[in-house]
């Protein structure tokens, strides 16, 4: 397995995500102000599923680590998003 | 806590001896036995609490306790037994004691993170005693802690909250050390189709504790946030949703029953084959099931809430998947049966606990589909009939099976034996006060009986009645076994390395097990349950 191997990723790369995870974050803010209405909710965990995804692909090095495992972690996020949305089926139907 | 003669051979119970070295030992078999006294003490406290709510109600009115004195028992006897028994109880207890054993490792993964998670559990239990008596009111929302009454309650919530909330990390972290523990630790030559399937439950089991609880975490938080910050989630007056809250409460608080159940199932599985004599029946369908029950759970939780005011269409759905996840239970039994059918069943203490978990999961299953159908739920909700159904589930499966467990593993824990003729006389008592206790509750629960009331129609009064003698034939059961066990953990007769002729790890190595389990890294060379040693009939 690979976790006694050490993967250094470059200040570049790392100030790239940083950057990117600070965009993102502006966009959530601003959505709000956008007044989308239902689909609000919807845009926010969308935008913090990308900036989740995007911290564990490279700064917890899910990038470098077996298939296996990154099916696990996907499947941990396929779980989540099946239970969002039989919550907010509810809602819909309500 | 050294219970051995001067001469016994060193065992991780005599290898260091002192306080300290029970309160620092990163030792899994230790820091089990630390888990054990402490769920074994406050299971006994919400017994108590029970027996006590129980004589409450031996006649209509007022008996022994005022109505707000009867709601604070029941929220107490809820949060202890779900949130500090049920839910760690059997993981954190044979979990840690027999999975590194059983799959031919030293110790878990992550030792003292596993101390740690110890000591957050205690940290929590401790909050959540701290909210009876801390100044203010002791907690009466029940254990679900719904919303709005919990966000506007002038009683100890936020601290009941920080109780569970707290509790919960340390379940998340002994699902994390036990998943890796399973991934990477496991002897030479177990694959994973030759471990055996106690180890297999608690992977499924650990699965669920470290992706379901953080759910109900953050949303006990979120309750917390409502009250102290005013932030609407869940209270209509600040504009949130109560539904909201039911349906991420029930999210974590329906695969937790899982979380109860699993280790439950695991552990009678590796007693039906050694009391039979036989390799289990259907390895790998018990694997899948545990799996599959691990996994449909997380989507049955919205039949907590039929009559919440959820749509019509997530009514069905939810039904629908109800009915599912008796599949893989019912596989699960078949296998058992099947298990014995044909072997030398030896009617020890451990299987007489192991069949009574099968007849009194089978009947709280039943209930449950009475409970998961819509229209059947919409007349028995919040009604006894609920309270009989999950004590069907919760003390009849788990509890029993936990009964059953350490009848099992008792021999290989302390290294004695219990009086098998006390074990008895305490299972049958127990297994009489057990019914006598709650089948009531199912009769008077259709008839109409409300749950959590303190005072009742007169016209109940004989099913009451026989459910409060029945609690009193169950607490003597309680404490016979218990005490039988106590005793024989000091001076009981010596126990053989594999008493009951087992073939898992576990009985290969001495009673008690030395400090780090194995002298050799085992090689396993072939599947968990072959029957091939001379007691084999």
């Amino acid at each position: 397995m690979s976790n006694n191997e050490s993967h250094i990723t470059s200040y570049a790369l790392n100030f790239k995500v940083l950057l990117v995870l600070l965009i993102l974050t502006t966009i959530t803010i601003l959505v709000i102000k956008a007044h989308l209405g239902a689909f609000t909710v919807a845009v926010a965990l969308t935008l913090a599923s990308i900036k989740c995804a995007i911290v564990l692909t490279y700064f917890m090095h899910l990038k470098f680590e077996s298939l296996i495992l990154r099916l696990m972690v996907g499947g941990v996020f396929l779980l989540f998003a099946i239970i969002i949305v039989i919550t907010f089926i509810d809602y819909y139907f309500r | 806590m050294n219970n051995q003669t001067p001469t016994a051979p060193l065992n991780y119970l005599n290898h260091k001896t002192g306080l300290w070295s029970w309160l620092s030992s990163t030792d899994h078999k230790r820091i089990g036995l630390l888990y054990f006294y402490c769920i074994v003490t406050f299971f006994l406290s919400a017994a108590v609490l029970g027996l006590l709510m129980k004589i409450e109600k031996v006649a209509p009115g007022e008996t022994i306790m005022t109505a707000q004195t009867y709601n604070a028992m029941f929220t107490l006897h809820g949060i202890i037994m779900i949130f500090i028994v049920v839910i760690p109880g059997l993981a954190a207890v044979f979990g840690n004691i027999m999975l590194p054993i059983m799959i031919g490792a030293k110790d878990v993964a992550f030792p003292k993170l596993n101390l740690f998670s110890f000591y957050l559990f205690l940290g929590g239990a401790c909050i959540a005693l701290y909210s009876q008596f801390a100044h203010g009111h002791s907690p009466d929302t029940g254990w679900t802690f719904y919303v709005p009454y919990s966000a506007e309650a002038s009683s100890n919530v936020v601290i009941a909250l920080t109780a569970a909330f707290t509790l919960g990390f340390a379940s998340i972290l002994t699902g994390l050390n036990f998943i890796v523990t399973i991934h990477t630790m496991r002897a030479p030559g177990m694959t994973w189709f030759r471990m055996p399937l106690f180890p297999w439950s608690l992977y499924a089991t650990a699965w669920i504790q470290l992706l379901a609880t953080p759910v109900v975490g953050i949303t006990l938080l979120m309750v917390i946030a409502e009250r102290t910050l005013h932030v609407g989630f869940f209270d209509p007056k600040l504009g949130g949703d109560p539904v909201l809250y039911q349906h991420l409460f029930w999210i974590y608080s329906h695969p937790a029953v899982y979380v109860m159940i699993l280790p439950a199932m695991g552990v009678v599985t590796e007693i039906f084959p050694t009391f039979s004599q036989k390799p289990v029946f259907g390895y790998v369908p018990i694997v899948f099931s545990s799996l599959a029950i691990a996994l449909v759970g997380y989507f049955v939780w919205g039949h907590h809430m039929f009559t919440s005011g959820m749509s019509y269409e997530s009514r069905w759905f939810f039904s629908l998947l109800t009915f599912l996840v008796a599949i893989p239970s019912a596989i699960k039994v078949f296998n058992w049966l099947s298990t014995m059918y044909g072997g030398s069943v030896d009617l020890q203490p451990p299987l007489l606990y192991a069949i009574s978990f099968i007849f009194l999961f089978t009947i709280g299953g039943f209930t449950g589909l009475t409970l998961g159908s819509v229209a059947t739920d919409i007349q028995v909700h919040n009604t006894d009939f609920v309270v009989a159904h999950f004590h069907y589930i919760i003390f009849g499966g788990m509890g029993f099976g936990f009964f059953a467990g350490i009848h099992y593993w008792f021999p290989k824990i302390y290294g004695r034996m219990y009086n098998i003729r006390w074990a008895n006389i305490g299972w049958g008592i127990l297994f009489t006060g057990f019914n006598l206790t709650y089948f009531p509750m199912f009769i008077m629960g259709i008839q109409g009986m409300p749950r959590r009331y303190f005072d009742y129609d007169p016209k109940f009064q004989l099913g009451q009645t026989i459910s409060t003698i029945g609690a009193v034939i169950l607490f003597t059961g309680l404490i016979t076994m218990i005490s039988n066990l106590i005793y024989h953990s000091k001076k009981g007769a010596i126990a053989p390395a594999n008493p009951w002729h087992g073939v898992t790890l576990e009985w290969q190595i001495p009673s008690p097990p030395p400090h780090e389990n194995f002298d050799e890294v085992p090689v396993i060379t072939r599947g968990p349950y072959v029957f091939d040693n001379p007691h084999t009939k």
